[in-house]
């Protein structure tokens, strides 16, 4: 499949390209006018996505008909409200091939995250069935140094709490993963291996199924960094070979406040659980309790059923669009915008430069402008971009940079979009004289 | 485009032809500050003398990485409190950091400000003040370091 192809072939099949044009009728948000009444071009959906109608709709109506506290009362509202929230789990889970008791609702990917790195904490004082997950001096945690902060510092935690030693793969000059010493780094003292599924820097995909195998013959849990991945292509939890997935739906058109920790049912069966509560508890007496099976033992407090509601509309949308006519598009609008700001004298693109094993993410230095500067240029003519480290700060010193104006894409950009992109940076290099 | 309004001349010179960059000693403290949305950074000393039993700024030199908001903001921070008693910088500084919280609202006093009063714009665009403030801030921290030092009792009255 080429990058810049106008349809993909799936099965055999010929699809049809994704009609931008019909998509963007669907996100209200991309018609408003921002400074100097430039429409808005959207280049941040790293950070977090748009909104289509849909979502906005499921929510609102959520809101409008049904809301109450889920798995709690016994009146009608609260009823519809359960089933509302329990729907949302079934579909969550049909997006990425899951079972739904496997799927367990936090505020963020970040918390989903933190919930292993906790459960991993507290099993040093959990019953015997929590023995995998304990660790201390002498066992190794394995991370990358690619992973955004949310995969990073929650290991580094978890290391200064039990004793353990936290070990990284580095990554080459291309910002791969180099795992040239992957034999030395997953060895038997490693419990954990925690990996980015696709980097919110550079766009690069380390080979996670591999890394999953390697770790597995070791006795490794390994858990999966998602955030950059499920919005942006099919991901199925039994082809990716991991024990845990994180994700957040505010990444993938769904509402903020919400995020899947996905994990193997005998695995979360075993783990202690990170923040406790109501909800959460089977029996509670004053000298202490007994919790829940998952997911619930993992859902401390009133459940975010609208938010989850919302997130189902989300995988709804993405896969009446089709996951892999959205990954082919956006193939193409990154193919388009490795091309066009590569070409630029003066500008170097971080990471891989061609679209093989590669997302939409699309970070940049600009000889003798800050990124910050770059970033103040295309907000002016309406380009919504990100600068500073994107919360990969490791990663940045890793590959020489202090900072980096980043553009990601997704289903509703389009290739003028890339090309206005284009035309924005060499206006800020003409704007500081760096041209 | 309204880049220029935030982008002053005088803060295009500031940013390419820096004044008082590099780190010199004497100094009596340095400190390092780091905005952590970007990373940018700056190391940054003070040096104070004694004038008739009033402390002066009698240097400021610092090393930078960052945009051009916060690198001719420290620049012009130096033009602005060296040779200053530390009180009558102490006040710049006030007068700086009320502008940039002025949402773009404040009416900046050129006498106080002198150059600084280039910065107005910053304050137009919430997510540049951090950058304007980083050297400012490094600059009180440091000097009130060397206070510290000068006096050990000052802490206690501050």
């Amino acid at each position: 499949m080429t990058a810049a192809s106008e349809t993909v072939r799936l099965g055999g099949a010929p699809l049809s390209p994704l009609d931008t044009e019909a998509v963007r009728a669907d996100f209200p948000i991309l018609g408003r006018a921002v400074r100097g009444g430039h429409p808005l071009i959207y280049l941040d959906s790293g950070a977090t996505s748009q909104k289509p109608r849909q979502v906005l709709d499921a929510e609102r109506d959520f809101y409008t008909v049904h809301n109450a506290a889920a798995h709690r009362g016994n009146h009608l509202l609260a009823e519809e409200t359960t089933d509302a929230y329990e729907g949302s789990r079934v579909r969550v889970a049909e997006f990425i091939g899951a079972d739904p008791g496997e799927i367990i609702f936090t505020k963020s990917a970040t918390e989903a995250l933190n919930l292993v790195a906790y459960a991993m904490s507290n099993a040093a004082t959990a019953g015997p069935e929590a023995e995998r997950f304990r660790v201390g001096p002498g066992d190794e945690i394995l991370v990358t140094e690619m992973e955004h902060h949310a995969n990073l510092v929650p290991w580094q935690q978890l290391c200064l709490r039990t004793g353990a030693t936290l070990r990284w793969f580095g990554v080459t000059p291309e910002g791969r993963l180099d795992l040239s010493n992957a034999d030395e780094l997953i060895n038997d003292r490693t419990k954990l291996v925690a990996v980015t599924h696709q980097s919110n820097v550079t766009g690069a995909v380390p080979p996670v199924a591999d890394i999953a195998r390697l770790a597995h013959a070791r006795g490794a849990l390994v858990v999966v960094d998602g955030a950059q991945s499920v919005p942006h292509r099919s991901v199925d939890v039994a082809a990716l070979g991991a024990d845990f997935l994180a994700f957040s739906a505010h990444k993938m058109l769904g509402p903020s406040g919400i995020g899947v920790l996905w994990g193997r049912r005998e695995l979360l069966e075993a783990m202690p659980p990170y923040v406790t509560g109501g909800s959460m508890i089977e029996v509670v007496r004053m000298e202490g309790s007994t919790f829940l099976p998952p997911p619930e033992r993992f859902e401390a407090g009133v459940p975010p059923a609208a938010q989850a509601v919302g997130l189902a509309a989300a995988c709804d949308y993405l896969d009446g669009i089709g996951m892999a006519r959205l990954h082919a598009h956006e193939e193409a609008l990154t193919a388009h915008g490795l091309e066009a700001v590569a070409a630029i004298p003066g500008v170097r693109v971080l990471g891989p430069l061609t679209t093989e094993n590669r997302g939409g993410a699309l970070s940049f230095v600009v000889d003798g402008v800050h990124p910050h500067d770059v970033g103040q240029v295309l907000d002016e003519l309406g380009i919504a971009v990100r600068t500073g480290h994107h919360c990969a700060w490791p990663l940045h010193r890793a590959l020489g940079v202090q900072a980096t104006t980043r553009a990601t894409f997704y289903l509703y950009n389009t290739h003028d979009e890339v090309d206005a992109l284009a035309d924005g940076i060499r206006q800020a290099q003409k704007f500081f004289g760096a041209a | 485009m309204q880049l220029e309004s935030l982008y002053q001349e005088i803060i295009l010179d500031h940013y390419r032809h820096p004044h008082r960059k590099g780190l010199r000693e004497p100094f009596d403290a340095e400190v390092h500050h780091v905005n952590p949305t970007c990373g940018d950074e700056v190391t940054l000393r003070v040096a104070l003398k004694d004038a008739a039993g009033e402390p002066v700024v009698a240097d400021v030199s610092y090393d930078a990485l960052g945009c051009s908001i916060s690198q001719a903001s420290t620049s012009v921070l130096t033009d602005m409190v060296v040779g200053k008693t530390v009180a009558e910088a102490m006040d710049v500084s006030a007068e700086f950091l009320a502008l940039m919280q002025s949402r773009g609202e404040g009416e900046p006093d050129e006498d106080v400000l002198g150059d600084a009063v280039a910065f107005e714009g910053v304050a137009k665009y919430p997510a540049r003040i951090k950058c304007a403030l980083l050297g400012w801030m490094a600059w009180k921290d440091a000097t009130a370091r060397a206070l510290a030092e000068a006096d050990p009792g000052a802490k206690d009255n501050s």
